[in-house]
């Protein structure tokens, strides 16, 4: 008969036992400010739906503490967010060959926090020029 | 030795996830910048950049109708897949459960998003 | 001058004495050159023979010794005592596998894993010996070559939540070996192979982490080679019906 009887460890509050994975938790958990934020968006857009003082109320609502504090935290939610998800990048493409030479970690998330910038201020300033 | 193995569905939400969170990455800071802080507090923007003229506008262009759907329902099924895999990583895991309400919440405001961007109109 | 010494906490497990692990601190004697390995070594030599753990090369090179070494999946012969000298050094089998003994865990798993991925080259055109070899240009050794150096040590998967929470996951260094031999020139497996890539045991389950490739003593990268199939599976997956169905031969 087998002596053998592996033992099987828990897996409970792993991710709290190593400060990679509590970095983990935290670029997941930016998660709950986008489905906040969307579901935000989706309240506003049904209220324009709605007419015209259905979204002036909405749009008087944001300017409650409490919405500018949630939106203020999801700002640096989604800017985080931004980081982690150029960071991990390099690990989750093909390798990019430019001149027969592989493109660095650095220069993708480089390149991917650049172009990020530039969707972001090119964003403002579509709006911005709509606006005026 | 080999065995049948079931084909995973998870491409398809894989998917959403990927395009929900490239399109956060590049625009979800300065989005609740502008929506939610700079308008709101009357920053840096004019004061009737979201004005009920405005916004009607926007949502009517096929562009702009474009825009708002894209951003609503792929900020959610972006959300609503890390949130799932969240779950199974905290130990709940709810299986078909939490994959219902997830998703399905996902979808529900998918639905809802297309259902008001059509009664705006053209 | 008094000999300098290190406590080395050791997490303990016999099959058929304990119901479970247990601690147990060994005072063990220090000098900067030793390793962790020379440390459980000396252990099992002069302190208590019963400790068992796995070891063999001792240049991390045989991928036999991985442990948890203070919490983090390391090679013990290439980590050192001195770099937690005076302070207690925490040693424990690597994590996310059943505990055969001590520090010793159980492979069962990944063995079948590693079986199930064919990791040999499965030639596109058999050649006859008077063709001559398989000849590859520099691009093609560079596709695949970086995958190729795995050790089968076994740190990624200790380094992996997602196989913790589902030992069915096939997991970094399997996925690793599949896409060595996938994209190697001379291969004409990867059909088959992709099978398991898109299976419920496949790369769905990760959920880049990126700790597996931070781990690695070889410099492999799983995590890019586990992320590289998730967009070959779901091209594949939406595609699939697009392509013309390869049966007509």
């Amino acid at each position: 008969m087998s002596k053998r009887r592996p033992y099987v460890r828990s897996m409970d509050g792993w991710w709290r036992k190593n400060p990679y994975f509590v970095e983990y938790m935290i670029h997941e958990g930016t998660a709950l400010f986008v489905a906040a934020y969307a579901g935000i968006l989706l309240t506003g857009l049904l209220r324009l739906a709605q007419g015209e003082a259905a979204w002036n109320a909405w749009l008087s609502a944001l300017q409650n503490p409490w919405y500018i504090c949630f939106h203020l935290l999801a700002l640096a939610a989604l800017t985080y967010h931004t980081y982690t998800w150029f960071k991990i990048m390099p690990r989750t493409m093909p390798p990019v060959i430019v001149g027969g030479q592989r493109l660095s970690a650095w220069a993708i998330t480089g390149s991917g926090l650049a172009v990020a910038t530039a969707a972001c201020f090119g964003l403002l300033a579509v709006v911005w020029g709509m606006a005026r | 030795m080999k065995q049948e193995r079931k084909r995973s569905n998870a491409p398809i939400f894989w998917a959403l996830f990927g395009a929900g969170g490239m399109l956060s990455a590049l625009f979800g800071p300065m989005l609740v910048f502008i929506t939610g802080l700079a308008v709101p507090l009357g920053l840096l923007l004019p004061a009737d950049t979201m004005s009920y003229p405005h916004m009607l506008a926007f949502a009517r262009n096929w562009l702009g109708k474009g825009f708002i759907f894209a951003i609503i329902a792929l900020f959610l099924w972006h959300a609503a897949h890390r949130i799932f895999h969240s779950l199974h990583d905290i130990g709940i895991h709810a299986g078909t459960g939490a994959k219902l309400i997830c998703y399905g919440l996902a979808m529900l405001g998918t639905v809802l998003a297309a259902y008001a961007l059509l009664a705006i109109g053209f | 001058m008094a000999e300098k010494t290190i406590e080395i906490e050791v997490l303990r497990y016999h099959p058929e004495k304990d119901r479970e692990p247990h601690r147990q601190v060994f005072e063990v004697p220090f000098t900067d050159d030793m390793s962790v390995l020379q440390g459980v070594q000396y252990i099992k030599d002069y302190l208590d023979g019963s400790l068992s753990f796995r070891w063999s090369c001792r240049m991390a090179i045989c991928g036999s010794c991985g442990m948890m070494i203070n919490g983090i999946p390391s090679l013990s012969c290439q980590t050192f005592l001195r770099d937690y000298y005076p302070a207690r050094v925490r040693v424990e089998a690597l994590s996310h596998f059943p505990i055969e003994r001590d520090l010793v865990i159980s492979m069962d798993g990944f063995i079948e894993k590693l079986e199930s991925i064919q990791p040999y080259i499965i030639p596109k055109e058999p050649r006859t010996l008077e063709q001559g070899e398989y000849l590859q240009t520099p691009e093609q050794l560079d596709a695949y070559e970086q995958f190729s150096s795995c050790i089968n040590c076994l740190l990624c998967y200790a380094a992996c939540p997602q196989f913790g929470l589902n030992p069915d996951f096939v997991g970094p260094a399997a996925i690793a070996l599949l896409h060595r031999y996938n994209v190697d020139s001379r291969d004409g497996a990867k059909a088959e192979r992709m099978e398991l890539v898109n299976s419920e045991e496949g790369v769905f389950n990760c959920t880049a982490v990126g700790y597996c490739s931070e781990v690695c003593p070889k410099h492999v990268d799983p995590a890019n080679a586990v992320n590289q199939n998730k967009t070959n599976s779901a091209a594949d997956y939406f595609l699939r019906f697009l392509a013309p169905k390869g049966g007509a031969k």
